[in-house]
């Protein structure tokens, strides 16, 4: 299934693996949460990009600790009603501050791609229809935003320390024709 | 009253198309119905029993005359001549083609008008109290707070997806006109010991299956902390909210098994990483909000007026209609005025096209061209000039919508039941109707005094019978329509969900019980008792007895 991001149909150069034993060394490795646990020490010596999927149950609070060893959080929807993974995409930018991808993969719709990409997410698995059913269209058919989210946030703390008065000023009712472009800024 | 800035235009043009385009991929079959349910639900539309059903939000139920005119002018041409106001001050429209729906919407875009959010698992319209900005008992105007909480959770990208619907209210008087207990989260201003006004926050109410009063999880919210805090708890929700089971994912149920205290501790360590970030909202912003919500320019005069009181004495039906419609305005020389959408015999909540259009003048012509809709599914006119009262009822008599019996027994709540829904396992409206015109007397209305009968037609309680000191609950039994009969809820300060009293009713007893119901209070209360202090001091028995003599 192709990944869009960015705007393009691209490929995944992500590897996912069923057993860690054959591993090819020079592979981005995309792991579970029970596969990170269980070879913690070995993997993190791992010299490829690392990725970690994680459950629609699995908060990233289970790895707040870890997450500097991942360059890339997969969140997993096995159905596009359960919006659990949209909070923890939030949690992951904005607590955490991470600034890897985050990829949505399972079962997504064309009209939650603006949404999920408010919430943080920068890459989509989606079906093989999507480019000729033109799914990129989906995340500027709605251009006005009402509220902060991961998408205003800025991920320098410090900046935002030193200017409070202007991230506060945000809170209600915000036009975003700049915003849009900055949301692909990612 | 509040109109739309270039982002609310923007957002309802840019909506309208997108939804035009859905429609669109789902008559091309692009959409499954499965996809497409939860999209069009967020754009309030439903697939009924008959019909599409459309439910457009009326933000905090303030409507303008124009708006009114506009819903008056959709009715006769897309529906068949009536519209149908809800609990939650929206206005249903039952009788749609899903082909018509985008250019109803492109209709309502002109007056500012939508149906974003009015269904689906996310954050609904939001409520207030009707009588925000003009009642006696109020601290300030709820609507400012409606507000505020209506642009942030319009399209809240992570909240769009919750485990079930997703219900907030509003009040900031006195008294409570928006059964706030019965809420998801209810917000109710008040004054704390120092003069600061903040919220009472209350979590995890409900009617439906298992009926709960939501209980306060914080005592006193500034109002600067009020977008981060409902943040925090929509965020709890979102992730630990049960997804297992429909009949358990509200929130009401997480609040219970999670209990009150230890939610409201994961609420809070949530709110403090967030409560001096982005939602954090200025002094100066509320007051930009304020300004919108200014009052109409009143005329200076004198709070009691000659002409009313001669009008009072010449006619008894336009007294009892002040009596029990009227209330208390803060400004001296007006009143609030509620318009009874219970005539005897009609459906409540049911309106025609002529009859809105009336309303739209009559509101033009004595009241600033406002017009509230009202949790009992009555209209308001917030500010009548008291001189013009009676010039008001007339014109109100000529549409039949003239009935002084607001809060009364005839004032029945109703949700639209097995004529219209495909959840319900019985009719609701023949049985408000025939109530409706057994009970018709005003006089005999006036003595029975202060009531709420309310009648649900299957156990989802849209019609909130659990809080009515009369809750009547359509059920099947083997096959046929019968009727649960409870007694002393109440929805006033005192909540209390209502016990049942025994075995249920069928469709042809069922108002001869109420009948026997108001003779026991009759026969046996003191005096100035209300219906309601009446069942706290005799409790069900007296009723039972007398209900099951018989048998």
């Amino acid at each position: 299934m192709p990944l869009l991001k960015n705007g393009q149909f691209i490929d995944d150069l992500w590897f996912e693996v069923e057993a860690l034993d054959h591993v090819p060394a020079d592979t981005p490795l995309l792991v579970s949460l029970e596969q990170w646990r269980q070879h913690r020490d070995a993997l993190s010596q791992h010299v490829v990009p690392l990725g970690l999927r994680l459950a629609n149950d699995q908060s990233p609070e289970l790895v707040a600790e870890d997450l500097r060893h991942f360059t890339l959080i997969a969140l997993d929807f096995p159905k596009f009603t359960d919006g659990r993974s949209y909070s923890y995409a939030r949690i992951l930018r904005e607590r955490y501050g991470f600034e890897g991808e985050v990829r949505a993969t399972g079962n997504i719709l064309r009209d939650q791609l603006a949404l999920l990409q408010r919430c943080g997410f920068d890459a989509f698995v989606v079906p093989d229809r999507a480019e000729s059913e033109g799914w990129v269209a989906a995340f500027t058919e709605i251009s006005v935003i009402f509220q902060p989210a991961a998408d205003t946030y800025s991920s320098r703390r410090e900046a935002v320390r030193q200017r409070p008065e202007r991230t506060r000023a945000r809170a209600l009712r915000i036009i975003s024709s700049d915003t849009v472009a900055a949301r692909w800024a990612y | 009253m509040y109109h739309y800035n270039n982002a609310d235009h923007q957002l309802i043009a840019e909506r309208v198309e997108q939804f035009g385009s859905q429609v669109q991929r789902r008559l091309n079959n692009e959409l499954s119905e499965e996809e497409f349910k939860p999209l069009r639900l967020m754009n309030g539309l439903y697939l009924q029993l008959h019909a599409y059903m459309l439910r457009v939000a009326i933000p905090y139920g303030t409507l303008s005359s124009d708006q009114l005119r506009k819903l008056a002018v959709i009715a006769q041409r897309y529906d068949r001549g009536y519209g149908h106001f809800t609990t939650r001050q929206n206005i249903q429209y039952n009788w749609l083609e899903l082909e018509d729906v985008p250019d109803i919407l492109v209709e309502l875009a002109e007056v500012e008008m939508h149906a974003i959010q009015t269904s689906g698992n996310c954050i609904r319209n939001v409520t207030a109290d009707p009588l925000a900005g003009v009642a006696a008992d109020e601290i300030e105007d709820a609507r400012v707070f409606a507000e505020i909480v209506r642009q942030w959770s319009t399209l809240h990208p992570e909240f769009s997806f919750l485990p079930r619907k997703f219900k907030i209210a509003v009040s900031a008087a006195e008294n409570d006109r928006v059964l706030l207990r019965s809420h998801d989260i209810a917000l109710r201003l008040h004054r704390n010991d120092v003069g600061e006004t903040g919220f009472e926050v209350m979590a995890g109410g409900g009617q439906g299956r298992t009926p709960v009063l939501a209980p306060t999880i914080r005592e006193f919210l500034p109002q600067a902390d009020l977008l981060s805090y409902l943040e925090a708890v929509l965020r709890v929700y979102n992730q630990l909210g049960r997804r297992d089971n429909i009949y358990k994912a509200r929130i009401k149920i997480l609040v219970m098994e999670t209990g009150a205290e230890a939610f409201a501790a994961k609420v809070e360590e949530e709110w403090a990483r967030i409560k001096d970030g982005a939602l954090f909202l200025p002094e100066a912003d509320i007051a930009r909000i304020k300004a919108d919500f200014a009052p109409p320019i009143y005329d200076d005069l004198d709070d009691t007026d000659p002409a009313l009181a001669a009008d009072l004495a010449k006619n008894p039906n336009f007294a009892r209609w002040v009596r029990s419609n009227v209330d208390t305005h803060k400004q001296p020389g007006y009143g609030i005025a509620t318009i009874s959408l219970k005539p005897p015999g009609g459906i409540p909540g049911d309106v025609t096209a002529e009859q809105m259009e009336k309303i739209a003048a009559i509101a033009d012509h004595f009241g600033f061209g406002e017009i509230r809709v009202t949790q009992k599914q009555n209209l308001v006119l917030p500010s009548v000039r008291k001189r013009d009262l009676y010039a008001v009822w007339l014109e109100l008599d000529e549409i039949d919508l003239a009935a002084g019996n607001a809060g009364l027994l005839t004032d029945i709540v109703a949700c639209p039941g097995l004529d219209y829904c495909n959840l319900a396992n019985a009719r609701s409206i023949p049985i408000a109707q025939r109530l409706s015109e057994r009970f018709h007397d005003l006089e005999e209305q006036h003595d029975i005094g202060e009531i709420t009968l309310n009648i649900s037609g299957c156990i989802n309680a849209c019609a909130q019978h659990h809080t009515a000191n009369i809750g009547i609950l359509g059920v099947d039994k083997k096959g046929t329509e019968h009727y649960q009969i409870t007694l002393g809820g109440r929805a006033d300060g005192g909540d209390a969900i209502g016990t049942i009293i025994g075995p249920a009713f069928t469709a042809k007893e069922v108002d001869g019980a109420v009948d026997t119901i108001i003779n026991v209070y009759l026969d046996q209360r003191q005096d100035g008792e209300t219906f309601i202090a009446a069942i706290g001091r005799l409790g069900l028995e007296p009723f039972k007895e007398k209900l099951y003599a018989a048998a």
